[in-house]
């Protein structure tokens, strides 16, 4: 049996991260020329990594599935990006970060890792701006902050509500740099298929060229995926159409341990499903929940009425409406962390007191505050917003309630890794939202930017050396080796196999029955019944999609169907995967519930005594069940805590 | 709501632009699509017809899309005539089909230039963006060793506007909308972001050089102030930029 080692370094927690780098072995100048390293990805992590790399005289070699690296979807992010400034003399400090992030993950993240990404949050600060990243400023020429669920102090640096915009253009932009300079080297519309192993260490990547469909080989010392999350896997999320787990999947094949899947983010405040033919779901921005009050109506016959339409929110009296969140928790109200406000919505519509036709939505109404603030304050504030909402919806919020729903949105499982940021394969690292390292079971709003540039800029361009200073006699790999012919031939396999089944159903017909079965019953409210039918339905829809998906069109052309066939297919297996990890965990926390574990009140309970890992799986063939690792998660300078947002 | 219960489908005519690849020749092909949903989006629309499409063994209609929900500057479809349709500040993928009337005909093109070759139907290479930025759409600082974040005070008034020409997502729809197919806008809002902060300075005049004289290379055409470039930018970027950069040029030639 594999022994996982997370490679903690010994000492104190505040200088685990400095020892690390005073001790860690590096590649002189010279040498660097002779190694090339690999990044599939270029969102925050992706870019800020091989822009590093680059600067730092590694040759790298960098791909993404779209038409240009800035369209990642890091790009999509709102809100902002937390550092431990203290520039508001609120009382911050690395080590309050450091806890806010462990606490609002549940306690299920890795302390050290949690520690660094504290320590360097600061960094990505004067980085960003350096690269002219144009962050909100005071009057006084100074940066700017705004508060984020989850914290008592305002941390959050931000750029307008485009952050994720204006940080990954940065990243861009000094990737960019890098590739002017020849240091990087640039694929687009290039999708990993395989990862290539030679004596049980990562060595290149099989990709297939999107517009011309050649299946191509590339060779490396060292790998960096960088390929996202896995949102998709239920169909409608607000990931980006292409964001998917398919690379995840073929490290995972190839023996990287997949840690915590069962873990994924519902957020709140999205734009509910409108109809059958739905290809997404709208964020909302956490921040509407500072002055919007989210409600449904009390009586049952009034919410039947609004579904069919013959009554308007506005005409519900006040005495007759649930502030739910309000009236479950006084403390924190409307502002309660993401999993809990999900829950508490789901409650309500699943007992018959949800509006929309579809029954699945609540009411997140502005009316109290333009009253006690006036329109222009609610404009100002949250203008764009409200604009968004009306273009989608045709509903003026400043007239009637928005309404919202929640919707899959981040996934903190992922690759796991150790703290170099290294899988269970030598030689192969996962970057950002692709591992599983630093948010534990729930992540915090403004984390995972934070998260990414932490990833490329200031870990990995160090962790890395320390593998790499031990191949620096390894001359590059020709990619006519036979590990890169098999690897080419079972991609062109299963591209074939994909081409030649000519069934009576298009992929995204099994993406969305997939996507169903997951929001059902590997969704917000999971049971050891519900996992168990998931499982045994996934696994019937898998079938049914290898003896009966159409794909249209042909393998060596731009083929849409093609891609998403592929990725489907690893879909198709990471959902039950999800399942069987959300069933093995008999707790609740943080975004996985369990309705067996919960308080009286209907609050996770978490089983500390007996779930205090990370669960790993490894992969044991088509045929098997994968197998459980667990790695136990050890605070030695937390004190755990039940969470309580009531009082 | 209210307003659902009544709403109906819309019966659509789509004469779209179908090219097998960049070598072929292309042409409108005409469909037909049936009730849908004005609430559906654009692109959600054209889902439905490929996913009838698909159903009959023919080959879907490629276009380019990601996030939908208007920032990653992916989706570039020339609808009636506009790029990105008939409404203003938005992208392909926040048009909505509330916009079209039951019964109306649609035409559906790929962004047209010369250094934005089609590379299937509605897909082109915009790639000569990418070019331009890497001429010097940065600011020349490694990784580590930067001063602290507020160690520079930057007015607020020039940080704002500085994110104003940042906003761009680099769609291409200025150059779509040009009777000149220039990139003018494109360009002059990254120089401009630049030059309007003092971090980016330093180089404000390699930079500006550079980047012209790339997007002259790569075969856009020149401005000619018709302004058809900040009606249709989806994140209205303002032409204010362009001027901008023709002062940056101006200077950085008279010094050289």
């Amino acid at each position: 049996m594999v022994k996982l080692d997370a490679k903690i370094p010994a000492g104190p927690l505040a200088d685990k991260w400095a020892q690390y780098k005073a001790t860690q072995k590096l590649v002189n100048p010279a040498n660097k020329r002779k190694l090339d390293i690999i990044v599939v990805g270029t969102g925050l992590a992706g870019a800020a990594a091989a822009a590093s790399f680059g600067e730092l005289g590694f040759n790298v070699k960098i791909f993404c599935i779209q038409d240009s690296p800035r369209r990642a979807h890091s790009i999509a992010a709102q809100g902002g990006i937390n550092a431990a400034k203290n520039y508001q003399n609120d009382g911050d400090s690395v080590y309050r970060l450091f806890y806010d992030t462990i606490k609002g993950g549940d306690y299920r993240a890795r302390e050290a890792n949690v520690y660094r990404l504290a320590e360097v949050s600061n960094n990505i600060i004067d980085q960003c701006v350096a690269q002219g990243v144009p962050f909100a400023r005071d009057y006084g020429g100074l940066l700017d902050n705004r508060s984020f669920g989850g914290a008592q102090v305002s941390r959050t640096f931000y750029a307008r509500g485009q952050t994720g915009q204006q940080l990954l253009l940065g990243a861009y932009s000094a990737l960019s740099r890098q590739i002017r300079k020849g240091a990087v080297k640039m694929f687009n519309r290039e999708e990993m298929m395989e990862l290539v192993l030679i004596d049980g260490k990562a060595r290149g990547i099989i990709t297939r060229n999107i517009v011309t469909g050649a299946v191509q080989r590339h060779s490396a010392h060292a790998v960096v995926l960088a390929t996202g999350g896995y949102g998709n896997v239920f169909f409608l999320s607000t990931n980006a159409m292409g964001s998917n787990g398919a690379a995840a999947m073929r490290c995972y094949k190839k023996g990287a341990f997949f840690g915590n899947p069962c873990y994924v983010q519902i957020h709140p405040t999205c734009i509910p499903v409108h109809g059958d033919y739905q290809s997404k779901l709208t964020l909302m921005s956490e921040s509407l929940r500072n002055d919007g009050r989210i409600w449904v109506p009390k009586k049952l016959e009034d919410a039947e009425a609004l579904r069919a339409g013959k009554l308007k929110p506005t005409q519900i009296p006040e005495e007759d409406r649930d502030y739910y969140l309000e009236r479950r928790y006084p403390a924190f109200g409307n502002l309660v962390p993401r999993d809990v406000a999900s829950r508490a919505a789901k409650e309500r519509c699943d007992a018959g007191f949800g509006v929309n036709e579809t029954g699945l939505a609540v009411y997140l109404d502005f009316a109290d505050a333009i009253r006690r603030l006036g329109k222009d304050v609610i404009e100002a504030r949250y203008g764009n917003l409200f604009q968004m909402y009306e273009k989608i919806t045709d509903d003026n919020p400043y007239e009637t309630p928005m309404m919202i729903y929640p919707a899959i949105h981040y996934s903190m499982g992922g690759l796991w890794v150790d703290y170099e940021l290294q899988t269970t394969i030598p030689g192969l690292y996962a970057a950002g939202e692709a591992n599983f390292s630093d948010h534990g079971a729930n992540r915090l709003g403004a984390s995972a930017l934070m998260q990414g540039l932490a990833d490329g800029y200031f870990v990995l361009p160090y962790t890395i050396q320390n593998y790499l200073s031990h191949e620096i006699q390894v001359p590059r790999f020709s990619t006519e080796l036979k590990e890169f012919d098999d690897a080419c031939k079972s991609v062109q396999e299963r591209i074939n196999k994909l081409m030649s089944i000519g069934g009576r159903c298009s992929v995204d017909h099994f993406q969305r029955q997939l996507g169903k079965v997951m929001w059902d019953k590997v969704g917000m409210a999971r049971t050891k019944e519900s996992l168990t039918e998931a499982i045994a339905e996934i696994q019937a829809i898998r079938e049914e999609f290898w003896q009966n998906v159409r794909v249209t069109g042909e393998r060596d052309e731009f083929n849409p169907e093609l891609e998403k066939a592929l990725r489907t297919a690893e879909h198709l297996e990471l959902g039950e995967l999800m399942a069987r990890d959300a069933l093995l965990r008999e707790e609740s926390c943080g975004g996985h519930f369990r309705e067996e574990f919960q308080t009286p009140e209907g609050e996770a309970l978490r089983q500390d005594a007996d779930f205090m890992f990370v669960s790993c799986w490894e992969y044991r063939g088509a045929d098997q069940e994968p197998e459980l690792h667990k790695e136990p998660l050890n605070y030695e300078s937390i004190k755990i805590a039940q969470r309580n947002y009531k009082e | 709501m209210i307003q659902n219960m009544e709403k109906k489908g819309l019966n659509l005519t789509l004469k779209i632009w179908r090219q097998e690849n960049a070598r072929s020749k292309g042409s409108f092909e005409t469909y037909q699509v049936q009730d849908i949903s004005p609430d559906c989006s654009f692109l959600e629309m054209l889902d439905q017809l490929n996913e009838k499409l698909v159903d009959k063994f023919e080959k879907p209609v490629c276009f380019d899309h990601d996030c939908r929900e208007g920032i990653c500057g992916m989706c570039s479809l020339y609808i009636n005539g506009r790029p990105h349709g008939n409404d203003s500040g938005i992208t392909t993928c926040q048009l909505h089909m509330r916009h079209f009337k039951d019964g109306e005909t649609i035409w559906i093109e790929p962004w047209r230039s010369r250094a934005f070759p089609v590379i299937k139907d509605l897909v082109v290479d915009r790639t000569a963006l990418d070019k331009i930025i890497q001429e010097g759409g940065y600011v020349s600082v490694n990784t580590g060793g930067t001063p602290d974040g507020n160690a520079l005070p930057i007015r607020k008034e020039n940080a704002d506007l500085a994110m104003d020409a940042a906003a761009c997502i680099g769609c291409g729809a200025c150059v779509a909308a040009c009777k000149n197919a220039s990139a003018m806008l494109f360009v002059s809002a990254k120089v401009s972001q630049l030059a309007l902060l003092p971090q980016g300075r330093v180089e404000a005049r390699e930079r500006v050089t550079r980047m012209v004289s790339k997007m002259d290379e790569l075969g856009f055409g020149n401005c000619t102030n018709t302004r058809a470039c900040e009606a249709e930018c989806p994140k209205e970027i303002k032409i204010s930029n362009i001027a901008r950069m023709n002062r940056e040029f101006f200077v950085a030639r008279l010094q050289d």
